[in-house]
């Protein structure tokens, strides 16, 4: 890649993965004003990856717009479900999200750009799933939620929000070092029947058509993300699941250490490119 | 449980028995270069057939990621690997054969899958439930599906 670019992720896509395939031009901006970086640098740690790119980068037109508008994009459904559960009581404590974290808006800015993340005083990484888990818990008096899709994801979603635009920055070194080294190990493990890994589609084929479907580089930059496919919004292990199962493996459970490693070690490869806050893809 | 032991075994023998020609997928015999020169099954290879098996997506699924211009009436074709187009003059019998049974002994680190492959693999599944699975699982394909795919490859010479 010699090409330094601004609006050419288009272009270097398919002169990186040899796909020839036509993708429609232009940058991911959101309501016509906030402009989102969907290409950057590969962060020094990814060696196997010169540049990064938004799952956006490679979706239709049709379903790319559905993402530059607020109107547009079903996921703002479940971002404001995710706003009332921020503000409503919740579990024995009585209490809501708002009544300790006030205005979102100024505490949580910043928080999705930085999660998986390493949680002192419980001595682990936790994805921010897990994290809204604890406070429910451990704050809130109140039940766990199930991951990958519903009311946590939603939550997500309001959360993810607050840092839109924001650079993915997570940490993977000091005390999450081993976890993050676990990720990358699963990364390149050629899993199941069919006997892959993420780096098999993601890395080495992205911008390639595995039948119908265009592969990206399966980053996580853009979750929670609504599928038009089934009208739902899942977390970022949502989709491992399915993509490992679709493997013909046997997949690690969605709460998972396994996957919370995975997860810490994906978000890293897509350090430098915006917290999308909720995206949309097919 | 004691009564539904014996009528296993009983399926099982007449199973063994009848596909007592084919050669098992851990005896395939593949030489240096990955080819493989004896029939699986010794029954010749029905390329309608075997294009059938080729674009069903629960057996050999080829087309997710090659291209074919002689079926072109099959939509979408993927572009994970190399055109077929042609692939007869390239590759003999023996080698094509190979390449479907077990690529990996023609190109080791390829992301094609091994369609006569039952075990030696890492978390094993179920079919696509995401459960376990216990090996040996059943091969992708079967080796007359193999037999009938080269049949057909073999048609594909521009
Ligand atoms: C057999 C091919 C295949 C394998 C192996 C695979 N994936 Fe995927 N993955 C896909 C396809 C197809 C999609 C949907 C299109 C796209 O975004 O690439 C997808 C989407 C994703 C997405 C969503 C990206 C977005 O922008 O919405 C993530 C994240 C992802 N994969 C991660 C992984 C991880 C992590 C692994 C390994 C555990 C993995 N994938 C293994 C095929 C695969
Ligand atoms: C997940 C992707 C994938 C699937 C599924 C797949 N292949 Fe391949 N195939 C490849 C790749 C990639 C190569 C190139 C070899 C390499 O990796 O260097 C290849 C190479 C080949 C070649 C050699 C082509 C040449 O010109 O050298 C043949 C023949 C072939 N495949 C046949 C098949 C058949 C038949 C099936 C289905 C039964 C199939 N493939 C399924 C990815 C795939």
């Amino acid at each position: 890649m010699t090409k330094t670019v601004l609006k050419g992720a288009i272009t270097s896509v398919a002169i990186l993965a040899g796909a020839g395939m036509a993708l429609a031009e232009g940058n991911l901006v959101i309501n016509g004003d906030l402009e989102l970086t969907t290409e950057a640098p590969a962060p020094s740690h990814i060696e196997g990856l010169t540049t990064v790119y938004s799952g956006w980068v490679f979706r239709d037109s049709f379903t790319q717009a559905m993402e530059m508008d607020d109107f547009d994009n079903p996921g703002m459904l479940f971002v404001d479900a995710g706003e009332d559960m921020w503000n409503e009581p919740a579990g024995t404590s009585g209490k809501a999200c708002a009544d300790c974290h006030g205005d979102a808006s100024e505490s949580m800015a910043g928080v999705r750009a930085v999660y998986p993340k390493w949680n002192e005083a419980a001595g682990e990484v936790r994805t921010l799933e897990m994290q809204i888990n604890a406070c429910r818990t451990e704050n809130q008096g109140a039940e766990a939620l199930k991951y990958g899709k519903g009311d946590i994801v939603s939550l997500e979603a309001y959360i993810s929000m607050q840092s839109r635009g924001m650079p993915m920055n997570v940490a993977i070194d000091g005390p999450v070092a081993d976890v993050w080294a676990q990720g990358k190990q699963m990364y390149y493990t050629r899993t199941g029947q069919l006997e892959l890994s993420c780096a098999s589609c993601h890395e080495e084929n992205y911008g390639n058509l595995i039948r119908a479907e265009t592969l990206s580089q399966g980053q996580t930059n853009g979750f929670p993300v609504y599928r038009i496919k089934d009208s739902v919004l899942t977390s970022a292990a949502g989709r491992f699941v399915g993509c490992v199962r679709d493997t013909k493996a046997e997949t690690y459970k969605i709460d998972s250490s396994d996957f919370v490693a995975l997860e810490l070690y994906v978000a890293s490869r897509g350090n430098g490119l915006s917290v999308e806050g909720v995206s949309v893809r097919n | 449980m004691k009564r539904i032991i014996p009528i296993t075994v009983g399926v099982a023998l007449v199973a063994t028995l009848a596909v007592a020609a084919e050669v098992s997928p851990e005896n395939v015999a593949f030489d240096e270069y990955g080819a493989v020169s004896e029939s699986l099954t010794g029954v010749a290879g029905d390329a309608a057939a075997g294009l059938k098996a080729m674009e069903t997506k629960s057996q050999g699924n080829c087309f997710a990621c090659h291209q074919i211009s002689a079926a072109a009436d099959i939509p979408f074709h993927g572009s994970v690997g190399p055109s077929l187009d042609g692939v007869a003059s390239r590759w003999d019998e023996t080698q094509l054969r190979g390449i479907v049974a077990g690529v990996k002994n023609t190109f080791p680190d390829t992301v094609m899958p091994s369609f006569y492959k039952s075990s030696g693999f890492i978390r094993p599944g179920d079919g696509f439930t995401g459960k376990a699975g216990t090996e040996p699982l059943p091969t992708l394909l079967t080796a007359q599906q193999v037999e009938d795919i080269v049949a057909y490859l073999l048609t594909l010479t521009e």
